[in-house]
């Protein structure tokens, strides 16, 4: 569904951020991208719906090559593609609600959305969303009186209620404590799963993403290093994507992990 | 772990490092500095025996402020008040008006260079002539009165606003921003959900501390016939009636005061 082909991007101070990537993320599945800060992750999902502009390559979702719409045809080619993203990036002095709302943007038009005067079909969705998030009784809170995990639900609703085929995840748990980062993750797996929705987490965090999602691919320097299972990820392939450190920690934490939520 | 750079520091003080880093020019830029502060304030002449005169002048006005004549003379100061709060409304929402889309335009994130540099000359161009100086050119073109003073106060404002505006534009968090633009928002809805909500308070601060200003402002221009209450301030100056300056004067300090509790109120609503 999602192919990326040679896709690259250099930016102006000739930093090479992304080398000629291929990938190819099939409908409904879920990847988790990690690699060291730097690495090109953001980068990558940035270049994907064209926040940050490629150098060159092809983005193909669906056969349309992203990379050389217009504005207006990429307006329409973004509504596709959610967003979810690091500091969860909500409008702070807006409701919850507009900015779950503001997720509709691309589809109506500029005096709907001024006047806040929402089809009612995007209002009920709205407030679908809210209370599968279990935020229902916040609509009318402004997004700043909110909690770290709450704000990142909401944030989960505006990319959920764009209706995309693709979500585009940018570490959506480097600012969340370790309980709500898993409840944040399996929110966002398992609202994938129920709409047969494909994702790309940039996560920093190897062992949650080792307990969620079916791929990883790892990038290092723009390259990718690895592609394949969570279980794949051995000592030897994280230093490869990391660089030298004691990796049987961070394995044995998943163990640990799992125990754990076992209990839970 | 001992070694020799470390070795090197130890013991050694440590200063922050001076801004301007020659020694040399560091003294000589503080030495020269204050050389010509001592000969400016020498310039200065003090004429001992003209203060001691005046002094019983400034005794009568501030006197005058004592027995404050609202009476003899309150048609003038009541047409001129009127006249300088609709001169202040008038231009305060045009100028307002008129300043958001320059101030769009001003601010280098979210304006192309062209506009940019445009809007910018605009600023510019506001910013560096003076009201006074507006005022005297546009009673010139069209005569004494209101109007001059209504188009003085305007544009006046849009120089203020425009690039207080976009400063604050320019300072925004990008990422609320980026998020509005991901989910395939059109410009203006961009604007309107992305930028304005971060603006808004600043925005509204501004443009009530600017009324506040128009409103100050719009005594000065009576005295170069822009109209207003400046023109009644400035005939009672002529005419030596302290009691009615004195009077326009308390008016003027008490709705300036007005509108400073106004804004605090409105301004921590909008917070």
């Amino acid at each position: 569904m999602l192919r990326l082909q040679k896709l690259t991007k250099t930016y102006k101070t000739g930093d090479q951020a992304l080398k000629a990537i291929d990938l190819d993320v099939p409908k409904g599945q879920v990847l988790a991208l990690i690699g060291p800060s730097g690495a090109g992750k953001s980068t990558m999902i940035r270049c994907i719906n064209r926040l940050v502009e490629p150098t060159s390559g092809e983005v193909l979702l669906d056969g349309v090559d992203l990379v050389k719409l217009g504005s207006g045809a990429l307006r329409k080619a973004r509504r596709e593609m959610g967003m979810i993203f690091q500091e969860y990036a909500l409008v702070e002095r807006l409701t919850v609600m507009e900015n779950v709302l503001s997720g509709r943007l691309g589809y109506v038009g500029f005096w709907r959305s001024f006047l806040r005067r929402y089809p009612q079909s995007d209002v009920d969705e709205a407030f679908r969303l809210l209370d599968r998030v279990g935020l229902l009784h916040m609509a009318d809170k402004r997004a700043d009186e909110l909690s770290g995990g709450q704000r990142q639900r909401v944030g989960i609703c505006r990319a959920l209620i764009q209706n995309p085929k693709l979500l585009l995840v940018d570490e959506p748990t480097a600012s969340l404590d370790p309980k709500t980062s898993r409840q944040i993750m399996r929110l966002i797996t398992e609202l994938c799963q129920e709409r047969g929705l494909a994702a790309i987490i940039n996560i920093h965090d190897v062992a949650l993403a080792q307990m969620f999602v079916p791929r990883v691919v790892g990038l290092r320097f723009g390259e990718i290093v690895f592609d394949g299972l969570p279980s794949g990820l051995t000592p030897d392939k994280l230093t490869e994507i990391y660089g030298e450190e004691d990796w049987e920690a961070t394995i044995e934490k998943v163990d640990d992990d799992e125990e754990i939520e076992a209990a839970e | 772990m001992s070694h020799p750079e470390l070795d090197d520091l130890l013991g050694k003080g440590w200063r922050k490092p001076a801004f301007v880093k020659n020694a040399l020019l560091r003294w000589t830029l503080i030495v020269g500095f204050i050389a010509y502060l001592i000969a400016a304030y020498m310039t200065i002449e003090v004429d001992w025996g003209r203060v001691y005169e005046g002094l019983d002048r400034g005794w009568a006005f501030v006197l005058a402020f004592t027995s404050p004549d609202f009476i003899s003379r309150w048609s003038d100061i009541w047409s001129g008040l009127m006249e300088s709060i609709v001169m202040t409304v008038a231009a305060s929402v045009v100028g307002i008006l008129i300043s958001i889309p320059i101030g769009l335009g001003a601010a280098r994130n979210i304006a192309p260079l062209p506009v940019y540099v445009i809007c910018r000359g605009i600023v510019a161009i506001s910013r560096a002539l003076q009201e006074i100086i507006v005022a005297i050119l546009l009673v010139a073109i069209f005569g004494f009165g209101p109007l001059a003073g209504f188009l003085t106060l305007s544009f006046a404002t849009i120089g203020f606003l425009s690039k207080l505006l976009a400063e604050d534009i320019e300072a925004m968090d990008k990422v609320q921003a980026e998020a509005i633009r991901a989910s395939g928002a059109r410009w203006t809805q961009w604007v309107n959900y992305g930028v304005q909500p971060q603006v808004m308070p600043r925005l509204v601060g501004l443009s009530m501390y600017r009324i506040d200003i128009n409103f100050r402002e719009s005594a000065i221009l009576g005295l170069v016939g822009a109209g207003g209450i400046g023109a009644t301030l400035n005939t009672a100056f002529d005419r030596y009636e302290y009691d009615t300056a004195a009077a326009i004067l308390i008016l003027i300090i008490g709705i300036v005061m007005a509108l400073e509790y106004l804004s605090g109120i409105i301004r921590a609503r909008v917070q």
